[in-house]
């Protein structure tokens, strides 16, 4: 155990440099190794929400509202179809995970099963004595919830990015869930406003003959009836969406009248529709409707057929920015819902910050000085190689770029603690066997033999509950449980090698009598 | 002259005092299961779901005035403490009725009724039921999942009967931490378990150590009988086990007192488990293997010339 063969010097060498290199840009302030190539070292540890103050959502999107759509609008289709072919049908309705219905005219069957191929060659069929049941493709569903889930990561990344904050993370966990990180944002009230409206707008006419804020308590066939989304008042509205919200390039913000409404413009095709419509429907009313609800019934005077136009409602200034942010971003396939939310403000994190930086300040001044009094010239050198953990633990935490948490600097500090652990007991060995009446050399050599086993036996059971801390943890605890298991990593290593290099340096060099432990 | 907590070659007769410590610890053991059952834990937010907010207030908060705020609003039970500083309170709020999205609407209520009487909201925190109940299983499948990936390491390194009595100590650690933090009714929470598994590295790294020195002694004296190699073992590694606990000591006083608030909870948990732990090796682990006599090691391994060594002199 006494011989460093240069190549292993070279090693300690290169990796205490690459401690120090790569630990030293956290000492200084943020901006002064802005401009280096990627790879050089100069990236920092980034902290945790729970420490430069930020807010974390868990949400959930409600696939279900997906799929029931899906069997709605396969409804609506067929109905159209078997009404344009005027054929008779009889309760058309969705049952379980089947559109349902009977034929008054057995006999136009199969006009009837090639007009639901032509609708969606995905439909399955099913015809027992003129009664039918059209299925939807397993697979096919499988896939809507999946993409449901895709699209909100992305509609919610715009939505955020349309906030203008830093660095957002937006992730989707599991099958239907999606993890929201804000840093720096400290009003999880708006944010979750922003992020939680589905925001989908669609453009009906009101059922022909019928008066806005007046509707029927039963909604025929082919319509249905939605509430106002301002005071009171139900609308009864066609199913059929005439131009839908995805059609949509921009919405801004303005006023007319003094009043504050939402200008919008649609794409070609959406012009196109909207034109369409307003040329065929003049003097009908036509339902602009937001998340199930009626924002306006207005009027159609004339055709429009710019392709643009405006929504007034009873909108506040702060609304009116709201619903333009969404409409650009666009809607969200499906409802979501907030699961979790863990916000911390900027105030606490910085002061968890000082109070972190501060007690593992004096942490590791009591204890250097512990070690000193305990263990003399050892306890000095164990506490160089202590410096040395610390700075290595810094630089793997930077170069891996893991995040920082407040249990992260307790995982430090502990760490500082059980760090010295190798070394006590590399030293108690050694005052055994100098005790025994070994000589210096004998006794140090005799010392590290002996204690390798057990603190590699000691460490990796420590690593064990480390490792399994961070598969079960989240957030911060992660934190906490991967700077655990790299200062249990680096503190093996410069108790085994660092402080063992110095020892058997100094003990080459000096050539004492006696060890002075 | 250097330092030294331990007495150069300690001989405290830990083993003849043994059948104390099992029935200390086995009271220790009965009087958490009974607080437990009892008492029970303070269950956090993030396993039973609800709303918790930390708010900062100008000047000293009058608690009296945001608990009269805050009882009338039919929102069940509500918590509200002090929180390290007179301006500063934790406000804790169960879990509404009514899934997910009903702990929303509390939080808007909740603020809404605080008004202005809140400068800043430092915290805010909200666990969905959904939530509440997963977090709840992932805490048990750690500890579990650890408890058992522990003994299987120590099994694998050493004899079934170190590990036996290395998962006794750990279990044991594991427990009255739990009833520690029963009978003081603080909070339970993410952090507690992650404390509680730290404790469990800490207790089984100082068992290890001391079974290490167990095994090789087995070794080097082979006629030498349990109780007093025992007592050599755990007196031989003495001194290290204080040192040990002592700089780790140090550090988490540090933390307590200069950490925050915020991570107290989870110091308390530490500073009891390096306590219970060291307590644990010397008095649960070693004495353990009385009752389950490991096996004297490999004839082969042992040479001769160690036999005769050190020790008898010293």
């Amino acid at each position: 155990m006494l011989n460093f063969p240069t190549w292993k010097k070279a090693l300690i060498g290169i990796i205490c440099a690459f401690g120090i290199i790569y630990a030293v840009p956290n000492f200084f302030p943020e901006d002064t190794f802005e401009g280096l190539p990627d790879y050089a070292p100069g990236k920092t540890m980034s902290l945790g929400l729970d420490l430069q103050g930020g807010s974390h959502l868990l949400l959930e999107v409600d696939t279900d509202t997906v799929i029931t759509e899906r069997f709605e609008s396969t409804e609506d289709a067929i109905r159209r179809a078997l009404r344009g072919e005027r054929i008779g049908y009889t309760n058309l309705s969705v049952q379980g995970a089947s559109v349902r219905f009977g034929l008054r005219d057995a006999a136009r069957a199969n006009e009837v099963l090639s007009l639901i191929r032509e609708i969606d060659l995905t439909l399955q069929v099913s015809e027992d004595n003129a009664q039918f049941a059209v299925t939807l493709d397993e697979q096919g569903l499988a896939e809507a919830r999946t993409n449901a889930v895709d699209q909100s990561v992305e509609i919610i990344r715009r939505r955020i990015d349309e906030l203008g904050t830093r660095e957002p993370l937006i992730q989707r966990q599991g099958a239907e869930r999606i993890v929201v990180q804000v840093p720096g944002f400290d009003d999880p009230e708006a944010l979750k406003s922003v992020i939680g409206q589905t925001a989908k707008m669609t453009f009906h006419l009101l059922e022909e003959g019928s008066t806005p804020g007046v509707a029927p308590n039963s909604a025929p066939p082919g319509t249905m009836i939605l509430p106002a989304n301002e005071g009171g008042g139900n609308y009864l509205v066609e199913r059929r969406v005439r131009v839908s919200g995805e059609r949509l390039t921009d919405a801004q913000p303005s006023f007319q009248d003094n009043q504050p409404v939402v200008s919008f413009r649609f794409d070609t095709l959406g012009a196109r529709q909207f034109g369409d419509v307003t040329k065929d429907n003049v003097g009908r009313y036509l339902a602009i409707v937001l998340d199930n609800k009626v924002i306006s019934a207005p009027v159609i005077r004339d055709a429009i057929l710019g392709g643009s136009g405006i929504i007034s409602g009873a909108f506040s200034v702060q609304e009116v920015g709201d619903l333009s942010l969404l409409l650009r971003a666009g809607a969200l396939p499906a409802p979501i819902s907030f699961l979790e939310e863990r916000t911390v403000g900027p105030g606490l994190g910085q002061d968890s910050i000082d109070a972190g930086r501060i007690a593992s300040i004096v942490g590791m001044i009591l204890v250097v000085g512990f070690m000193v009094l305990s263990y003399g010239r050892f306890g000095m050198m164990a506490n160089a190689a202590l410096i040395i953990n610390i700075m290595l633990i810094v630089a793997i935490l930077s170069a891996l770029q893991a995040t920082l948490t407040l249990p992260g600097i307790a995982g430090i500090v502990l760490t500082i603690g059980m760090a010295v652990d190798a070394n006590v007991l590399i030293f108690e060995r050694i005052r055994e066997e100098t005790r025994a009446g070994r000589t210096p050399l004998s006794a140090v050599d005799s010392g590290y033999r002996q204690a390798l086993t057990t603190i590699i036996d000691a460490n990796v059971t420590t690593l064990i509950a480390a490792v399994l801390l961070f598969a079960f943890g989240s957030g911060p605890i992660k934190g906490f449980a991967v700077t655990l298991s790299v200062g249990i990593l680096t503190s093996m290593f410069t108790a085994i090698m660092v402080t063992r290099f110095l020892v058997v340096t100094w003990l080459r060099s000096a050539k004492p009598k006696t060890l002075p432990i | 002259m250097l330092l030294q907590l331990v007495p150069k070659d300690p001989k405290f007769p830990f083993i003849r005092f043994h059948k104390i410590g099992f029935a200390f610890s086995a009271l220790l053991i009965l009087g958490s299961i009974g607080l437990l059952g009892g008492k029970g834990l303070n269950l956090g937010i993030d396993f039973l779901g609800g709303i918790l907010l930390e708010v900062k207030t100008e000047g000293p908060a009058d608690i009296g005035e945001f608990r009269d705020r805050l009882s009338g609003l039919g929102l069940g039970e509500v918590s509200i403490q002090e929180f390290g500083a007179p301006d500063d309170l934790l406000i804790r709020v169960q879990r509404q009725e009514g899934g997910d999205g009903a702990q929303q609407e509390a939080v808007t209520i909740i603020k809404d009724a605080l008004g202005d009487m809140v400068s800043e909201y430092r915290r805010n925190e909200v666990v969905g039921p959904t939530v509440g109940a997963e977090l709840q299983e992932a805490a048990l499948y750690a500890v579990l999942a650890a408890i058992g990936a522990i003994l299987i390491y120590i099994w694998f390194r050493f004899e079934w009967q170190y590990g036996v009595g290395a998962i006794i100590a750990l279990t044991h650690d594991v427990i009255s931490t739990i009833g520690l933090f029963a009978l003081l009714q603080l909070e339970f929470n993410l952090a507690t378990v992650a404390a509680i598994l730290t404790i469990a590295g800490y207790s089984i790294n100082d068992t290890v150590v001391v079974f290490d020195r167990v095994r090789e002694s087995l070794r080097k004296y082979k006629v030498m009988p349990f109780p007093e190699l025992f007592d050599l073992a755990i007196n031989r590694t003495l001194s290290r086990t204080i040192m040990t606990s002592a700089t780790t000591m140090i550090a988490l006083l540090a933390l307590y007192f200069l950490g925050g608030s915020v991570i107290q909870g989870f110091v308390i948990a530490m500073i009891w488990g390096v306590i219970i732990g060291t307590y644990s090796s010397l008095f649960v682990a070693v004495p353990t293997l009385l009752y389950l006599r490991p096996r004297r090691g490999d004839e082969d391994e042992a040479p001769f010339a160690e036999q005769a060594a050190p020790d008898s002199n010293s």
